[in-house]
């Protein structure tokens, strides 16, 4: 009765996660990124790097973020909901903490270049950011749409001195951006790092993505025993690439009665094939570097994904979530952009606080599963950034937005 | 011995280097590239490489990027690369397909492999797959008496090198350069050094790519390799020609250029 499970360590020593992760890359890349696994072990067995990791998260990125009650949201929830407020982190999301390890392991290692993709812009900025505090030179690929989309946080990145490429391949968005990385990468990587943005592509990305970004989850466990005694009934996440919800859910695996949920961006419906649900939606393949979970048509060509939330519309997830979901640990489920939406409008109203998009998909996952769990449950969501970069595009789906009448040709007032 | 190793042997008693050509299937359309790659193989080339089209392909720069995004936006699939194969087979030339893994994933690696052999396809060139994750492949590439081409690069260390050219059969795929594809004006010395690491360990043929694109650098490569590789530049013609037959007639030009190159001595 009631062995003791081994805990749970994932993932193996070539990077797979049961069928999942491992390395589908060009032998180019192979050496290069068994140097990085090595000087990732290495750098996280070192007391003075990791103190050093941890007074920058600190005193520069207002890291740990604090747990917040949400009363007037989790009245009209029907659940207790606690927020992790990754939205008050410097840059405004959790994708700090992943940059900042990485731009200090580029240091460590003397690449003074840095590259990294991005889709809605976060990570970009995010890199821009530390490259700027640690003083490295910074590239950031991003998709030809998403720079039309998100024309600020494109101000943002060169005004912190970056170089932004914008990348005419493809569909033109955050899978090409990353297709364009790598082919930089693959010529310049005896100078260069590439900062990965989630916890996907090749080992040792997943897990050390993971590593850099499990704060979330080891701060809001903590901070959920100070606060209750006890852990959550769930805790739940959006998921694209999935960095965020793998830094919220690591602390938890072993913790057999928190409920993981990840929510995937369910776009028009999943039934509409409009969409971002890739483990809910798509078949198992390989793309950037790792067998997953992902969006593809019957030939194995990828597919465009879709999503109001440009951080969460990607065809792929990271290797962890497709074999924490294949052995049932944590489940995956779709948020409509306008059940997203509404969860966002609710937020804002009750609390106070404008999320991202791509947080709202979370609070929409989390106003399900109160129904479901009722009110006496607590349910912890990672509010993984905050909106001020989706203002535009809230405004214009809400419609407050008083656009100046365009007529048409021909038409008259 | 597959006709890929009775290539070599055939080349190196003529103590030359075989001349390697690719081309994507389905550019721009599946007969047109069944027609491009005839020219290819009038003009000289030894050993064909087809591509199969692919939605993500990492390893390429720009030319054949365009060319394989032209393929599927025309409607090119799979399938239509084992037709391919098979009127490029028929010109007695041996054919591989270059292929990215997830479109053999898809398909099923058993049963490409199997199609493959059916249409007198000879093995794979498989970019993104480096053995250590090949099991499935590597099984299923002995079943049907498939060669399987994987890639060394000049940042391999000795320890996978050695790895990854016990894997390989057919030839080992050098690659010359640390970047992707696409012709450069100057070949790198990095694939001589890659060519001798390489023969250290074994004497399995060495083909190097990345970066041809004229006779002269062919000889170059020619001088210390056993097969020469281009692609970019053949698909640029096909890509810059006002019409097919400009384009086919500028593949012929330039693989009598490159053969001419491997045969110079």
């Amino acid at each position: 009765m009631n062995q003791p499970q081994p805990a749970y360590s994932q993932p193996d020593t070539t990077g797979h996660f049961g069928r999942f992760g491992g390395r589908f890359m060009p032998e180019a890349l192979v050496a290069p990124l068994d140097e990085l696994d090595r000087a990732w072990i290495e750098a996280k067995a070192d007391p003075a790097f990791t103190a050093e990791l941890d007074r920058m998260l600190r005193e520069y990125a207002n890291v740990p973020s604090p747990l917040y009650e949400a009363h007037r949201f989790s009245e009209a929830a029907g659940a207790r909901i606690l927020l992790k407020r990754e939205d008050l982190n410097h840059t405004g999301a959790h994708k700090i903490r992943n940059v900042i390890g990485q731009a200090l392991l580029a240091k460590r290692i003397g690449k003074p270049r840095a590259i990294a993709e991005t889709g809605a812009g976060q990570h970009g900025v995010a890199s821009a950011t530390a490259c700027a505090y640690l003083d490295l030179q910074c590239t950031v690929y991003m998709g030809e749409v998403d720079t039309e989309r998100q024309a600020l946080n494109v101000a943002r990145m060169k005004m912190l001195g970056a170089e932004v490429v914008s990348v005419t391949s493809g569909s033109r968005t955050l899978k090409d951006a990353i297709n364009e990385a790598l082919r930089d990468w693959v010529a310049s990587v005896d100078t260069t790092s590439y900062l990965f943005g989630t916890a996907a592509g090749p080992h040792p990305f997943p897990s050390m993505v993971r590593d850099l970004t499990r704060g979330i989850g080891d701060e809001a466990r903590a901070q959920c025993l100070t606060l209750d005694g006890r852990l959550p009934d769930a805790a739940v996440a959006c998921v694209g690439g999935g960095s965020n919800a793998i830094g919220l859910f690591t602390a938890f695996i072993d913790d057999p009665d928190v409920r993981l949920v990840g929510i995937e961006a369910g776009g028009d419906g999943v039934e509409s094939g409009r969409h971002a649900a890739t483990i809910t939606g798509g078949d198992v393949g390989v793309l950037h570097g790792a067998r997953s979970f992902l969006l593809q048509d019957e030939d194995g060509q990828t597919l465009e994904s879709h999503s109001i939330s440009a951080g969460l519309d990607y065809p792929g997830v990271g290797p962890e979530h497709s074999f924490l979901a294949d052995t049932g640990r944590a489940s995956y489920v779709p948020a409509t952009d306008a059940e997203a939406m509404s969860a966002f409008d609710l937020l804002c109203k009750t609390e106070g606080i404008i999320p991202a998009i791509e947080s709202a998909h979370a609070l929409a996952g989390a106003l399900r599963l109160a129904e479901e769990l009722g009110p006496d449950s607590t349910i912890l969501v990672n509010l993984s950034g905050r909106g001020d970069k989706d203002v535009h595009t809230a405004a214009e789906y809400f419609g407050l937005i008083d656009d100046p009448v365009v007529l048409e040709e021909g038409e008259q007032l | 011995m597959t006709v890929i190793d009775e290539l070599f042997a055939r080349t190196r008693s003529e103590n030359r280097a075989a001349l390697v050509g690719y081309l994507p299937s389905g550019f721009p359309t599946k007969e047109q590239s069944i027609r491009a790659i005839r020219a290819m193989v009038e003009g000289g080339v030894d050993l064909v490489e087809i591509g199969l089209p692919y939605s993500d392909p990492v390893m390429d720069g720009p030319v054949i990027q365009a060319a394989a995004e032209q393929a599927l936006a025309a409607g090119a699939r799979t399938n239509d690369v084992f037709d391919v194969v098979e009127a490029t087979a028929a010109t007695g030339v041996p054919t591989v397909v270059m292929t990215y893994w997830n479109p053999v994933e898809r398909h099923g690696v058993e049963r490409f492999a199997a199609d493959l052999a059916a249409a007198g396809g000879s093995g794979l060139i498989t970019p993104d797959l480096i053995p250590d994750e090949a099991g499935e492949w590597i099984d299923a590439s002995a079943a049907h008496d498939l060669d399987r081409v994987f890639l060394v690069a000049p940042s391999s260390t000795d320890e996978r090198l050695a790895m990854t050219v016990e894997a390989a059969s057919g030839f080992v795929y050098a690659t010359a350069v640390m970047g992707v594809t696409g012709a450069r004006e100057q070949t790198s010395s990095l694939g001589e050094q890659l060519v001798a690491r390489v023969r250290a360990v074994s004497d399995k043929p060495v083909g190097v790519g990345l970066g041809v694109s004229n006779g002269t650098q062919a000889h170059e490569i020619a001088a210390y390799a056993d097969a020469v590789i281009v692609g970019s530049a053949l698909v640029r013609c096909l890509l810059d020609a006002p019409d097919e037959a400009a384009g086919i007639d500028a593949i012929r030009a330039l693989a009598n250029d490159l053969r001419a190159g491997v045969e110079r001595s």
